[in-house]
């Protein structure tokens, strides 16, 4: 087990974000957490990166437990939700930034730079600040700054909530194919069952802060568990999707 | 017609942040609105040239009266050079102290939530509400001879009220919401996430405060700074209180202009007046600037 979430209580001024939440992920898988709003999936992902701190249960990554550890130290990269560029840095500046901080030499950091520039297909835009980039282009770049550190777990926030629904869909096979190249275990957020389906390894329901079920795609559209995970996930549909 | 209109907005976009009034109301629309603007810049016109234009002419006019000799005799005196020194010295000093605090404040408020958050907030703001008279005398309470501190200081030599000490005390009590006022909503505007996300790549607080923040607020900041030094350039209140009137050591230019103005002598009032008017024009250029820059 890479990742291992055990027994996570975390309330919000008497509101139960988490409540009991036991799961977790294999190294290299691609998991998401899928829930409706509210259902607690952020909350499980900001305590996994140390922005949050549970109330009680225990948080292992790597077979070390992390509870007391903070987020810089845990060997993260998170993508937010809005990205979170550092407007007033280029491209480049925000990818090198985690390895500035981290007091790598410059010939490094500029390797380090180059290589994923290349790696999003972005070499020609790295003189460029993020608000003369496309919503698309903007989530590459805050994939590849999140990369840059070479983190142990990629944590991705609702990764294509703030991109139009016309190339979602592009850069939803793009995400998958990057991460399966390199090879990183990730999470994602989403409360779009049709990406769940199509990017995700692994998926994990959420609800009312508790987990419903685990498992892969196929599982839980063919066997869902509980009667909130058969009237979340129109099953018919992706039932016949699979058999195609 | 249609040219005409075009060419308007485009004079108002370079002009000021008012062009947004003028997508709403097309000039050139109807007889009515063409005349109701006409009304509505006439008695604007009026009311800045009586308020505004009007004194600044009397300044000037009443500063000249005696010739230009009379004038640089008494911007030279002696008094007033001190007292333009010492005004110089409590406005520096307050934008000092203030800068600090504001961006500390605003960063402590919009940043961080905990029980109080609105209360602490409201209490900045008090200098903004409360006469600056009462401020004064409440520096007088506190630090003068029958005051609270009033043996304490007395048995260490320290001499707050009617002193120095005083002046700037007030001065920056009466300054000390301008750069907070600036900075919170640019702060809150903001957000967390770019902070959050260098953080968690390990980036210290100053670093990120350096790098993700501070270019953030920057000319907020300085159109704070410019504001919290007009105020302070001009404050008369509390400073009046805590001053104590010694020419050469507790006088601050408008604390002089006051005194040559009550010593019916005018010319030389208006002369030193005159200092202040073209300090504040400056600061009116500096602000202007920096509104222009930020967009």
């Amino acid at each position: 087990m890479y990742l291992e979430m055990k027994h996570i209580y975390k309330t919000f001024d008497g509101f139960h974000a988490s409540n009991d939440v036991n799961f977790s992920v294999e190294k290299g898988d691609l998991a998401a957490l899928l829930g409706p709003s509210g259902s607690g999936k952020t909350t499980i992902l900001r305590m996994i990166a140390g922005l949050d701190t549970p109330d009680s249960g225990d948080i292992i990554i790597n077979n070390v437990k992390v509870n007391s550890l903070p987020g810089s130290k845990r060997g993260i990269g998170f993508v937010f939700q809005n990205y979170a560029l550092f407007r007033y840095m280029t491209v480049a500046g925000n990818i090198a930034f985690g390895l500035e901080v981290q007091k790598k030499s410059k010939a490094e950091i500029k390797e380090r730079v180059e290589e994923l520039l290349e790696l999003i297909s972005m070499q020609d835009l790295g003189k460029r600040y993020p608000h003369q980039l496309s919503g698309g282009q903007r989530q590459r770049v805050a994939f590849a700054r999140a990369l840059a550190p070479n983190p142990l777990l990629l944590l991705l926030d609702e990764p294509f909530a703030a991109i139009d629904a016309k190339v979602r869909r592009e850069l939803r096979t793009w995400l998958k194919e990057m991460i399966a190249r390199v090879g990183i275990t990730s999470i994602f957020v989403t409360h779009d069952q049709e990406e769940a389906m199509e990017v995700a390894d692994t998926i994990i329901v959420t609800n009312q802060g508790r987990v419903e079920q685990i498992g892969t795609p196929e599982e839980i559209c063919l066997h869902p568990q509980t009667d909130f995970v058969a009237d979340f996930i129109d099953t018919k549909r992706y039932q016949a999707m699979l058999l195609q | 017609m249609k040219k005409e209109a075009t060419q308007e907005y485009e004079q108002d976009l370079v002009g000021d942040g008012i062009n947004s009034i003028q997508k709403v109301i097309d000039p050139h629309k109807t007889e009515a609105a063409h005349a109701t603007k006409y009304v509505l810049i006439s008695v604007c016109a009026f009311f800045l040239f009586v308020m505004l234009v009007l004194p600044l002419i009397v300044v000037v006019i009443n500063a000249l009266r005696d010739g230009w000799a009379a004038y640089t005799e008494a911007v030279f005196d002696e008094y007033t050079v001190k007292a333009l020194q010492l005004t110089l010295l409590a406005t520096v000093s307050a934008v000092a102290v203030n800068t600090v605090f504001g961006v500390f404040a605003s960063y402590l408020l919009s940043k961080f939530y905990f029980r109080g958050r609105q209360l602490l907030s409201a209490l900045i703001d008090i200098p903004f509400s409360i006469s600056p008279v009462i401020a004064g005398l409440i520096f007088i309470l506190t630090f003068g001879n029958v005051g609270w501190m009033g043996d304490f200081l007395k048995a260490h030599n320290i001499k707050i009220v009617f002193a120095v000490p005083g002046i700037i005390l007030a001065t920056i009590f009466v300054t000390f919401p301008f750069v907070f006022r600036e900075l919170l909503p640019v702060l809150n505007a903001q957000g967390k996430d770019e902070e959050e996300a260098a953080a968690l790549m390990g980036a210290k607080g100053f670093t990120i405060f350096c790098r993700i923040t501070f270019p953030h607020i920057k000319w907020a900041l300085l159109y704070g700074i410019v504001l919290c030094t007009a105020r302070a350039m001009g404050e008369f209140g509390a400073v009046s209180v805590l001053s104590g009137h010694l020419r050469g050591k507790t006088n601050t230019l408008p604390l002089h202009v006051e005194i040559l103005y009550n010593e019916f002598n005018t010319t030389a009032a208006f002369a030193v007046s005159s200092i202040l008017v073209i300090l504040a024009i400056l600061i009116l250029i500096a602000r202007n600037l920096i509104e222009w820059k930020r967009k």
